[in-house]
């Protein structure tokens, strides 16, 4: 198992990229979007979710009172997706595409599963996509409670020295090592 | 407009270097939690270690504006949150940006992932108002504090020292982790003696 790069030139990359972005814009996250996207789902559904509002600092609102807090400001983003941090998000996915497509693309039998699930839990998809799905979903649910996730709480918020950022990153390893060495003990 | 341009180079890059460094691909992950493959563990650390020298040093000599950082609130929710996404990041070998980018990159498992994700984001929407009447958004440690006081900022600080000072020695700190950690902790290939 080798990456396509050593950690010592992927690691100073990385490090240029987050550095980068506090340098142009703004530290990097990923998380919030998972929850835009839902509003421009739901409000697509059921357009009386946002609406515009005098009243709100970003100018909309929302009768959810997630979308609704920090004036609005996620409310905003629904209603108006070609925004930097939307937009960034896509841009990472176009970004891994292109470098995966250089690379010659994922193998197949790593498509549906890795290899180090595979050797541990068999070769059936639906055992693997169960408790990928699940696993979105708690990943997710936590990420919005901790208000960020590896991106923006682990490695924006620690190379800011965050106090926040080494709480999350404690709460993430304190449970994420346990459940990994309990899960996988077999290797290839 | 040309902050859309900024996410395009700047997303595309992050999403271009995650997949280069094997974060897209979950084995690696997985294999750094059950801790026999380090290699993500070391480029993360260095990546956090480079940021923040770039950043401090970016601070101190005034080409970095102070008004770009943006530290988030501390508060209980914020331990709890990450106990959570550590469970499943270990399932699953994904978390929110390289689940994401795993997506993209073609892997099937990764797209259930996301769709899990978005169904988690939901709920999380409609029990905000819960979980914020349990206290568990309430602020500890001063809320949106840093380990020192960042000039140009209004951050409160948890030791009353220079914050750019203390952020390039952690760098500095992280940088040397990543060089001193063994590729692997657990499981040598290379028969070790057995503990008796």
């Amino acid at each position: 198992m080798k990456a396509p790069l050593s950690w010592k030139t992927g690691g100073l990359l990385l490090g240029v990229v987050f550095f980068a972005a506090v340098l142009l814009v703004k530290p990097i996250g990923v998380s919030t979007q998972f929850v835009i996207l839902d509003g421009i789902l739901w409000d697509t559904v059921d357009s009386s979710v946002v609406t515009e509002s005098t009243e709100a600092k970003s100018g909309y609102t929302s009768s959810n009172a997630y979308l609704a807090k920090s004036g609005g400001s996620y409310a905003k983003s629904v209603e108006n997706p070609l925004n930097y941090s939307f937009v960034f998000v896509l841009a990472l996915m176009a970004g891994a595409a292109l470098s995966a497509r250089l690379r010659g693309g994922v193998e197949k039998a790593e498509k549906s599963m890795p290899a180090v699930w595979r050797v541990n839990f068999g070769d059936e998809p639906w055992k693997r996509y169960l408790a990928t799905f699940l696993a979105g979903f708690v990943v997710l649910y936590g990420a919005r409670l901790a208000g960020g996730c590896t991106s923006g709480h682990m490695m924006s918020g620690m190379m800011q020295t965050a106090v926040s950022g080494f709480i999350f990153a404690g709460g993430v390893f304190a449970a994420g090592i346990p459940t990994a060495l309990i899960l996988f003990r077999k290797e290839n | 407009m040309s902050s859309i341009i900024l996410a395009i180079v700047i997303g595309g890059a992050f999403g271009f270097t995650l997949d280069r460094i094997g974060a897209t691909n979950p084995n690696f992950i997985i294999r750094m939690l059950n801790l026999t493959n380090l290699h993500l563990m070391r480029a993360i650390l260095l990546g956090i270690g480079v940021a923040a020298v770039l950043a401090f040093g970016g601070l101190l000599t005034g080409l970095v504006d102070p008004g770009h950082l943006s530290v988030k609130t501390a508060y209980i929710g914020v331990f709890v949150g990450g106990l959570l996404l550590g469970l499943g990041f270990a399932v699953a070998g994904y978390c929110p940006g390289t689940g994401l980018a795993a997506a993209a990159s073609g892997r099937y498992d990764a797209i259930v992932f996301a769709l899990g994700g978005l169904l988690g984001a939901f709920a999380y929407m409609v029990t905000y108002a819960d979980i914020a009447s349990m206290g568990l958004l309430a602020e500890i440690a001063g809320g949106k504090t840093t380990l020192g006081t960042i000039a140009g900022t209004n951050y409160p600080a948890l030791f009353d020292l220079s914050g750019e000072l203390i952020g390039l020695v952690m760098g500095a700190a992280f940088i040397a982790v990543a060089w001193l950690l063994p590729e692997r902790i657990l499981g040598s290939k290379k028969h070790e003696a057995p503990a008796e």
